[in-house]
């Protein structure tokens, strides 16, 4: 199967990869995928308390080039995005952006997953109610 | 100097030689005759190239001429040999032993045969991909008709104790039938001295062309007969009809005979290199050799790298770099490699590995850079997996509830 260019490019030059201090109030943590489903994604948001805007946002993904490529994608788009408007983050956009065929759609929404993850740790985090999604079932 | 794409997914197929390539030609054009047309010199000129190719193929098994019904591959001489001898010997049982890292061909033609009647024992392989022979023994009944058990593994490479089945075979009356894909034309095979019945094999895993193979059906101690699953004008003894694929038939002897005398200093040398490859890419932290190492084919290396994944792996270097994982990120299943998983490899395992598979025109030089972008691609997916960090700070990971999908 061939990979788009954007996969590549992202691949080669993956964006944001690293880890957050965890231990911080204002980092949420995503962690999704199973080793047994070879994909694992670990998404982390680092929020300003003033302003609820992302300022910093990192991955690490065991994964193929997609899912690799989908996380590095993410991560781009949640900074500067407030926590709200992050949660509209929807996996078939990422899929158009990077042109995932079929078969690697589900990783365009284990990275949303991820980032609802990620999102709702950070909520936890900071005595807000998580908030409950709706189960995309694609994987 | 280096060209690419480097191909080392000999396993998958092989270049054709080009001395098969130049004993093909003048049958597609000069020669082209039907070598079942019996009354003219076209006809006749066609049957003596099959004839000719008939020997060489039969000379590097061991066999006789009259002992190869040629095919259009293996998957058709598995397919052949299996229901062949399930309806040959519907009266004497129905009940057929075989092992759960066979190839697809044999997998999926026996589960075939479930819905037809038949009975089916699919012995587990022990860690190394072995069958245990005892257990093969405990497995026979009365109504056992057929054992089949692959010669070799097309994933990792391992050698079945072949001799050793044939004796149990041949102790309880029970035909061996074997898919040799792998092996002939890699190292020695000889149907007598292996006491194999029936075998399965085919051209474009030896360097000759692809649509051509051949079953072979003993005719001596004892004498094996299978039904004809195509019907038609009774060509090969009856036993598969279907006009003769003469340029393919030529090239499959000519590639037989190349690998009859060049096999020895051909394993020599990929031997070594297959070596080097393995024992570079073993320094790697936590990276494991799939497989048994002594029991196998010369020129096959299964590797895992733990914490990254296949076909991400792969990705890192498939520019110029042909090779395979048994990542399920590979098919559309999602499922990784029921081989690996058959040997007790736990799911991420399994989906980390790479199968190498070196061949006659493989360089050290090829071998050398494919080190050399394995390992850094290892490295620079490592940096990037959750997993891998989480292994260096010694964090169990089966102790983590991952969100099962």
């Amino acid at each position: 199967m061939a990979y788009s260019e954007k996969v590549i490019d992202h691949y080669q030059h993956p964006k944001n990869v690293g880890t957050l201090d965890k231990s911080k109030n204002n980092v949420g943590t995503g962690l999704v995928g199973a080793p047994e489903c070879g994909d694992v994604m670990r998404l982390q948001i680092e929020v300003d308390d003033t302003t609820g805007v992302i300022k910093d946002a990192k991955f690490k993904t065991f994964g193929c080039g997609s899912a690799i490529a989908s996380s590095s994608l993410a991560t781009e788009w949640l900074k500067g995005k407030t926590v709200d408007e992050a949660v509209k983050i929807d996996n078939m956009t990422i899929v158009e952006e990077l042109n995932l065929p079929p078969v690697k759609i589900h990783c365009s929404v284990l990275a949303e997953d991820a980032v609802k993850a990620a999102i709702n740790d950070y909520r936890k985090k900071n005595g807000l109610e998580e908030l409950q999604f709706e189960e995309k079932g694609v994987h | 100097m280096l060209q690419f794409p480097i191909y080392l997914d000999h396993n998958a197929t092989t270049p054709c030689d080009p001395r098969v390539v130049e004993a093909m030609i003048p049958y597609f054009t000069n020669s082209f005759g039907n070598a079942a047309s019996r009354n003219h010199s076209f006809g006749w000129q066609a049957e003596e190239a099959v004839d000719y190719a008939r020997e060489q193929v039969a000379k590097l098994i061991g066999a006789d001429p009259k002992e190869i019904i040629f095919t259009s591959g293996a998957t058709e001489g598995d397919n052949l040999a299996i229901k062949g001898v399930f309806e040959m010997y519907a009266s004497k049982g129905n009940h057929i032993i075989t092992c759960n890292i066979e190839h697809k061909a044999v997998l999926d033609t026996c589960r075939h045969l479930e819905k037809e009647g038949a009975e089916i024992t699919y012995l587990n392989v022990k860690p190394n991909g072995l069958i245990d022979l005892a257990e093969l023994e405990a497995a026979i009944k009365p109504t056992t008709i057929l054992i089949a058990i692959m010669y070799a593994n097309n994933e990792i490479g391992t050698v079945m104790p072949m001799r050793e089945i044939s004796a149990i075979a041949r102790k309880h009356g029970v035909l061996l039938f074997s898919d040799g894909v792998q092996a002939v034309g890699k190292i020695p095979v000889d149907v007598n001295k292996d006491g194999i019945d029936l075998m399965a094999f085919t051209a474009h895993k030896m360097y000759g062309p692809k649509g051509v193979g051949a079953l072979y059906v003993r005719r001596k101690n004892p004498r094996v007969k299978v039904t004809a699953q195509i019907d038609g004008g009774g060509h090969e003894r009856g036993m598969r009809s279907g006009t003769l694929n003469v340029p393919g038939i030529v090239g499959f002897g000519k590639a037989c005979e190349i690998c009859l005398t060049e096999m020895e200093a051909d394993t020599a040398r990929i031997i070594k290199l297959r070596d080097k490859l393995e024992q570079s890419l073993l320094k790697v932290e936590e990276s494991y050799l799939n497989g048994d190492k002594e029991h196998r084919l010369p020129h096959v290396s299964n590797i895992s790298f733990k914490y990254v994944e296949g076909e991400g792996l792969m990705m890192g270097f498939n520019k110029n770099i042909a090779l395979s994982s048994g990542s399920a990120c590979t098919s559309a299943s999602l499922e990784p490699s029921y081989v690996l998983k058959a040997l007790g490899l736990g799911d991420d395992l399994a989906h980390s590995s790479l199968r190498f598979g070196l061949g006659r025109y493989t360089t050290e030089e090829q071998i050398d850079y494919t080190i050399e972008q394995v390992t850094n691609t290892v490295n620079k997916l490592r940096d990037m997996s959750p997993l891998w960090e989480m292994f260096k700070e010694g964090i169990d990971l089966d102790t983590i509830e991952w969100a099962h999908h």
